[in-house]
């Protein structure tokens, strides 16, 4: 069974104590975490994907306007947390994705303290349906 | 070479790579080196072979291959394995295949392969991956292919799976009488879930899935061939069978899912029926019955049945009473809830899905909305109904599900 992961950072404090804000020796063992993770999980034969996301500064919401058109709105000052990064993961039960979920978001922050991130766990839906 | 030349080139070398394999780990004894090099010798045969022809003795050809690769693999191993490398230069009668052949092949490789491959020390996927590939004779690409995940995942999945088996020492040899009946019954749930990951997949190609059920069909049927007198593989074969002939019935050109009661039973392979009921007649007759060959039995039921409304619930409800006295199942004591509703009516229904709520085991479930909505719409609570199709709609992880659940609730509405 398929599962996303989603990583939700929290919005306040992004520019002011954001990965952006940390010393360099921080910010690379806090990449070197997230490459890793990613590396056993392809060794462990559960990766599907994952993505890393450009920063909230950018972000912007889109709706079609009458005509079609993108009527674009954002960036959003006012979100308290912002998606930054997912994992497509397929595993072979709930309790590992909630495991590798946990990982995660034991991820190292500034001065290695771990930072806690929340991470949204969802069903991809994959799954065979049954005979109704 | 045609189209049709080269499906039945591939069907040969699918059909020759179990025991390809077995007589390579047989001589060699190195069954994730070996595996390696059959897979090799495999793709070398589908390449070579639509260009230059069959050779005369195929299966020859590709132990002749898959030797010579496993000897130079071993050849050119550090001085650990010189010993064997001698052993097998000097056994190995490289220049005539068809001499040697006999002696390394043996009928019961796929069956001693699919107990390796499904071991219970082995993970569900893992052990899934490892039985497409070495006994199905796939490709790593195609099974991930067929289980939308990329290669290297399954690649992976694949190297555990053998890592799983080195270290657990599950040696190359049938299980002995003690523990046969349950590493056959783990031999059969991979080809179970192998079987209903293809059928009505809901993601991906449909047409690449739709082969994962053909193969779980294959395999199956090879075991049959190798124990025709157990009731319960028989029984899965069945099951299978019986399942699969409803499959162009069971979902309409835009893909939504047609439950049992509405579909076009024109569309029923008849001929694949007329196996399954065969097969399922004579397993039946072995005792002590299990599970498969149940389910085989309420499967023909249906499929017996001319329209709907003269399905044999009685006999469908008496069925589900054996199996729930087998295993405590909370699917099947579901599935017994339903023919139990059929029969006496919905409240009787409602009341065994009651004590499957405080069982506690489905909790969370879809399917248990979804049964106790068609319940309910049966036993006329219209709003009752629409809020557990919805709740069903909910938990399932299958869109094409979903779309039916949700568009059950709709139509109660008046959408």
């Amino acid at each position: 069974m398929k599962y996303m992961l989603m990583m939700h950072a929290p919005k306040e404090g992004w520019t002011t104590a954001g990965i952006g804000t940390w010393p360099p020796k921080d910010i690379q063992a806090h990449i070197q975490f997230m490459m890793d993770l990613n590396k056993k999980l392809a060794a462990s034969g559960e990766f599907v994907d994952a993505q890393g996301l450009a920063g909230p500064e950018e972000a912007k919401s889109i709706r079609a306007r009458k005509d079609g058109t993108p009527d674009t709105d954002g960036p959003f000052a006012e979100a308290k947390e912002f998606l930054a990064g997912f994992w497509i993961v397929d595993v072979d039960s709930p309790a590992r994705a909630y495991q590798i979920a946990a990982t995660a978001s034991d991820a190292p922050g500034k001065d290695g303290v771990p930072l806690n991130m929340p991470i949204e766990v969802r069903q991809v839906m994959s799954a065979p349906c049954q005979d109704v | 070479m045609s189209a049709i030349e080269a499906r039945r080139v591939e069907s040969l070398l699918r059909e020759l790579a179990p025991q390809v394999l077995g007589a390579i780990v047989r001589r060699f004894g190195d069954f994730s080196a070996a595996e390696d090099v059959v897979q090799e010798a495999l793709i070398a045969g589908a390449t070579q072979w639509p260009a230059e022809g069959l050779p005369d003795n195929p299966r020859g050809w590709l132990i002749h291959v898959a030797a010579r690769r496993m000897t130079d693999t071993i050849r050119s191993d550090s001085a650990r394995r010189l010993r064997e490398a001698e052993l097998a230069r000097q056994e190995w009668p490289f220049s005539d295949p068809a001499s040697f052949e006999a002696d390394f092949v043996d009928a019961d490789d796929t069956l001693t392969l699919l107990f390796m491959c499904c071991h219970p020390a082995l993970t569900t996927s893992s052990a899934i991956a490892l039985t497409l590939r070495a006994v199905g004779g796939l490709t790593t690409t195609e099974i991930a292919h067929a289980f939308l995940v990329p290669e290297a995942t399954m690649a992976k999945r694949i190297v555990r799976a053998k890592e799983s088996i080195r270290t657990s020492g599950i040696p190359f040899e049938l299980p002995d009488a003690a523990e046969r009946d349950a590493r056959l019954a783990s031999v059969l749930h991979v080809l179970y879930l192998v079987f209903n990951e293809g059928y009505a997949a809901s993601g991906g190609d449909a047409l690449q899935r739709t082969d994962l059920s053909n193969e779980a069909i294959r395999l199956t049927r090879a075991v049959h061939a190798l124990l025709p007198d157990d009731g319960e593989v028989a029984g899965l074969l069945a099951l299978m069978l019986l399942t699969d002939a409803r499959r162009t019935a069971r979902t309409a050109v835009d893909g939504t899912l047609i439950p049992l009661d509405a579909q076009d039973r024109s569309l029923w392979n008849r001929e694949t029926i007329a196996e399954g009921i065969a097969l399922v007649s004579a397993a039946l007759r072995r005792h002590p019955v299990g599970p498969y060959r149940l389910q085989a039995a309420i499967a023909a039921v249906h499929d017996e049945a001319a329209r709907a409304e003269d399905t044999d619930w009685p006999q469908i409800l008496a069925l589900y009473g054996v199996l729930k006295s087998l295993s405590d199942n909370p699917m099947v004591a579901l599935n017994h809830a339903i023919a139990t509703a059929m029969v006496v009516g919905p409240a009787a229904g409602l009341a065994l899905l009651d004590a499957l709520v405080a069982d506690g085991r489905l909790a969370g479930h879809h399917r248990l909305d979804a049964v106790r909505a068609h319940l309910l719409e049966r036993a006329g609570d219209r709003a009752g109904a629409i809020a557990h199709y919805l709740a069903a709609a909910g938990k399932t992880a299958s869109i094409p599900e979903r779309n039916y659940l949700t568009t059950q609730a709709a139509r109660l509405r008046g959408d």
